[in-house]
This record gives structure tokens, C-alpha cells and sequence, in this order.
């Protein structure tokens, strides 16, 4: 078991659990905020709950901290070692013939993401810290809804999320059945999960896309 | 046909190499292509010029010998094909084809398009094998019956010949399609239980101290590998070593 991490699959496993963690996340955050479109007060009481419960606020958070920050880190590890591997390349190399451009352009696709979260963390979630803990505000378990409103008026930031969720169901696109792939799991269901993986990969951006796009016309 | 060929020229393995310009002519589309880089080599032996060296041995896509990158794909614009096996039929007259080695750091260049894949048979004697002594008490091979479906993905696993397509068409230099086929080979028969953890961990060390990357799950080593050794095979050797990791 020791030093598992310092193996080419040991990494490809860590990097594959730590996706598989981050697309339950994903589908947890779209579940709470496609509330916003059906339901003020739903989206309201998930949010409180989401923002104030002490296992999420304590444990789940840390974990989702560290777990993006483990994902992004390894993939850059991994790039750098992998192209350590090839030190001349081809003059000419047609990767169009035998791969798909998501799965080529993984680290490229991954960083423009995480150029998203930056601004996403910065926007949100350093707020959160700001109203919670730095400048402790009354709290107020009906703020959310509006400011989420307020957050998609900006048309600004309504064409970053387009464009950083397209760039996630790219990466998605690769990255699901890839992890699957990743912890040994190829059998005999594979072609199903490589079908549910595409409508994952598509469906969730796609939707958070769609509660963007919603809000800022909507209002 | 008449064509430009564009290839890889180095001296040895310590001096800086080339793309060289060559144009040909003449060449029947029935022509295999190490057929036409013999036309080619005999040309430029006239002209008192040094030859290309490449790879070959069989000729009929079983010995692994052959290589080359073809237009930017390992072993050319076909399928399930060794370059011994592609015929210039699949090019058209006029065209230019580019003829590199194998590259990766764990395959270096020795001369033109011959590369160093000793790097294999290392991995090979880190467990590539069963400890059996045969030596006068060869067992029959149907005495242990096996599963159809076991026996029939072993096979499979055991046509990997070993030659480096995999290695030279992923974006990571990752040998995981080698390696893994070496594995399940063994992973599928009760003969290779007795020495499965030793032998899943002592392969893929050796694979990573030989300087190959990580694979990222592309596919592009099973699209271009000549025997179509499949995924499948990197998963099962994904579970094995994850397996032995655990068992210590």
C-alpha cells in the first residue's frame, strides 16, 4: 500500500476517485440550484441548510476544498510527467485518427474550468466567508434566492458561466467514463455508463447553463 | 505512384537527427511499404548514399519488429495492421508521407527509424512469466479446465507482439497496453494466480522506472494497435495492481 501515489496507476486511481467525488458534488449543487427555478423558498431552505449545517460547513466543505484542489494539482503533475515522456515530437501526428479532442485536451479543458472556479469562489463563495465568519452579518435564511438574481444580472458573468460550462461538458465528456476506466471498471456494462456518462457530461452543464440564462432573462 | 517521402535521418543514438526530403517513383500500389523503402534504400545505395535503417523481420505481421510512424498514426492510415502489412494502394499518387520512429523518452532512437524497445523485455523479466518447471513433467494443456470465456481473453491478451504501436500513438508514451496485456494473459488462467501480486507490481514499477507515462485513458494505443488489444486489459491490471497495493 505504501507509496501507492508515486505509481503511474496508483496516480491514475487517485485522479480518478477524486473526479468521481467531484461529479457527486456537481450533481448535489445542481439539484439545489435548479430549485431556484421552480421554488424561491425550496432553493432558500437548501441553501440555509447547505450554508449553516456544521457537517457540511465543517467536513463536507473542507473535503470539497481539497478534493478540487488534489484534482487540480495531480493533473498537472501528470501533464508535466507525461510530456516529460516524449522529449522529440512527431513532425506530423494525426491524434484525430485513433482519439477524441476531449480526451487529448483534458489539461487545457481542466485549467479553463478552473479559472471559472477561481472567479466562481471569488464571487460566491468568498461572500459566504465575508456575510458568516469575517464580518458576521444577522442571519437572514431568505437572502439567497435574491442574491443569486442579482449575481446572474451581470451579463458578464452570465457568458463566463456559458463558456466555463461548455468547457466542463468537454471535460466530462472524457472525464466520466475515463474514471470508470480508471479504478478497473470495464465490463459488461461499460457501453451503458459510456451512454449515461455522455448524458451527464452534457445534461448537467447544459442545466446550470439553463438556471443562468433563466435568472438573468427571467427577471 | 510517384512520392515525397519525408524521413527521419540520425546517425546514432548520440547525434542530432532530421527530416531528409526523398522523392520516389515508380511505386506499384501493390507494393508493401517496407517494399518501397527497399526500392528506396537500393536507389540511394546506387547513388552511394547511406541507406535508411528500419526495423523488419517477418514481413507477415507476427514478430513485432516493424515500426514506424506513418503520416502521424503508428503503422500508417490502416487498421489492425502491422507496417509490414500496409500497402501503398492506401496512398494516392502525388502525396507526401511523413516516416518518423517511435518516439518516447522510454524508446530511444539507436539509428533513422530504428528505436531501442529493450525497454519491453525489461518489464518482461520483471514478470512477464510462470515460475514452472517443465523440464520432464510437461503437463497436458486441457488438464486444468478453464472457462471458454477466461481462455478466450488470455488469447487474446497473448497476441500482443510486443511492438511499441501503443507506446509511440498515445500522447503520454504510456506502455499500459503492453503491459496490461502481459498481465491479463495471466490474470485469466490459474497458472498465473501463484505469482499474480509480485508479478502486477514488479511490471508496472519497471514500467514506470523505464520512463513511460501515465495513461490518460484516450484509446488511441487500442485504435492503432495491430492484434486490437483491447481496454479492457488496462482495467483488469488496473484491478490487479490496486489488488496487490492493498494485500502489501
Amino acid at each position: 500500500m505504501s507509496g501507492i501515489l508515486n505509481s503511474s496507476i496508483g496516480r491514475k486511481f487517485a485522479m480518478a476517485l477524486s473526479a468521481l467525488f467531484l461529479m457527486v458534488f456537481l450533481l448535489q449543487h445542481f439539484a439545489i440550484n435548479i430549485l431556484s427555478v421552480f421554488s424561491e423558498n425550496a432553493f432558500n431552505e437548501a441553501s440555509h441548510f447547505m450554508g449553516t449545517f456544521w457537517a457540511v460547513q465543517f467536513i463536507l466543505q473542507p473535503i470539497l476544498i481539497i478534493g478540487i484542489i488534489f484534482h487540480f494539482t495531480m493533473g498537472i503533475v501528470l501533464e508535466i510527467k507525461n510530456r516529460k515522456a516524449r522529449q522529440i515530437s512527431y513532425a506530423k501526428n494525426n491524434g484525430a485518427a485513433n482519439s477524441s479532442w476531449m480526451s487529448r485536451n483534458m489539461i487545457w479543458t481542466g485549467l479553463i474550468i478552473e479559472g471559472f472556479l477561481v472567479v466562481h469562489m471569488a464571487n460566491i463563495w468568498w461572500h459566504e466567508m465575508m456575510v458568516k465568519y469575517i464580518n458576521p452579518q444577522p442571519v437572514d435564511a431568505t437572502r439567497y434566492y435574491e442574491e443569486l438574481v442579482e449575481h446572474f444580472q451581470s451579463p458578464v458573468i452570465v457568458g463566463i458561466y456559458v463558456v466555463a460550462f461548455i468547457f466542463l461538458a468537454l471535460h466530462l465528456l472524457h472525464g466520466f467514463s475515463s474514471a470508470f476506466q480508471s479504478i478497473g471498471a470495464n465490463n459488461k456494462y461499460t457501453r451503458a455508463l459510456k451512454g449515461f456518462g455522455k448524458v451527464y457530461a452534457i445534461g448537467i452543464p447544459a442545466g446550470f447553463v439553463f438556471i443562468a440564462l433563466y435568472h438573468h432573462f427571467a427577471h | 505512384m510517384n512520392l515525397t517521402l519525408k524521413i527521419w535521418r540520425q546517425k546514432n543514438a548520440n547525434a542530432q537527427g532530421k527530416m531528409v526530403d526523398y522523392q520516389i517513383s515508380n511505386v506499384s500500389p501493390d507494393m508493401s511499404f517496407l517494399e518501397m523503402l527497399d526500392v528506396l534504400n537500393t536507389e540511394l545505395i546506387e547513388k552511394g548514399e547511406e541507406p535508411v535503417s528500419f526495423d523488419h523481420d517477418c514481413r507477415e505481421g507476427i514478430c513485432g519488429s516493424c515500426s514506424l510512424y506513418i503520416n502521424g498514426e503508428a503503422h500508417g492510415p490502416d487498421r489492425l495492421i502491422t507496417t509490414c502489412q500496409l500497402h501503398m494502394r492506401k496512398f494516392k499518387d502525388g502525396d507526401t508521407i511523413y516516416i518518423e520512429p517511435w518516439r518516447a523518452k522510454a524508446f530511444p532512437v539507436i539509428k533513422d527509424l530504428i528505436v531501442d524497445r529493450s525497454a519491453f523485455d525489461r518489464i518482461q523479466h520483471a514478470g512477464g512469466f510462470i515460475s514452472v518447471n517443465t523440464s520432464g513433467n510437461t503437463q497436458d494443456a486441457n488438464a486444468i479446465p478453464i472457462e471458454k470465456a477466461n481462455a478466450d481473453a488470455a488469447f487474446d491478451a497473448a497476441t500482443c507482439i510486443g511492438c511499441g504501436a501503443c507506446v509511440a500513438s498515445c500522447k503520454n508514451s504510456s506502455a499500459m497496453l503492453f503491459v496490461s496485456a502481459k498481465v491479463s494473459q495471466f490474470a485469466l488462467l490459474p497458472q498465473g494466480q501463484i505469482e499474480a501480486t509480485d508479478r502486477v507490481m514488479n511490471m508496472v514499477n519497471q514500467m514506470d522506472a523505464e520512463g513511460f507515462g501515465n495513461c490518460t485513458n484516450t484509446g488511441a494505443c487500442e485504435v492503432e494497435c495491430p492484434k486490437g488489444i483491447s481496454l479492457e486489459n488496462i482495467a483488469r491490471m488496473n484491478r490487479e495492481y490496486l489488488k496487490a497495493s492493498f494485500k502489501g
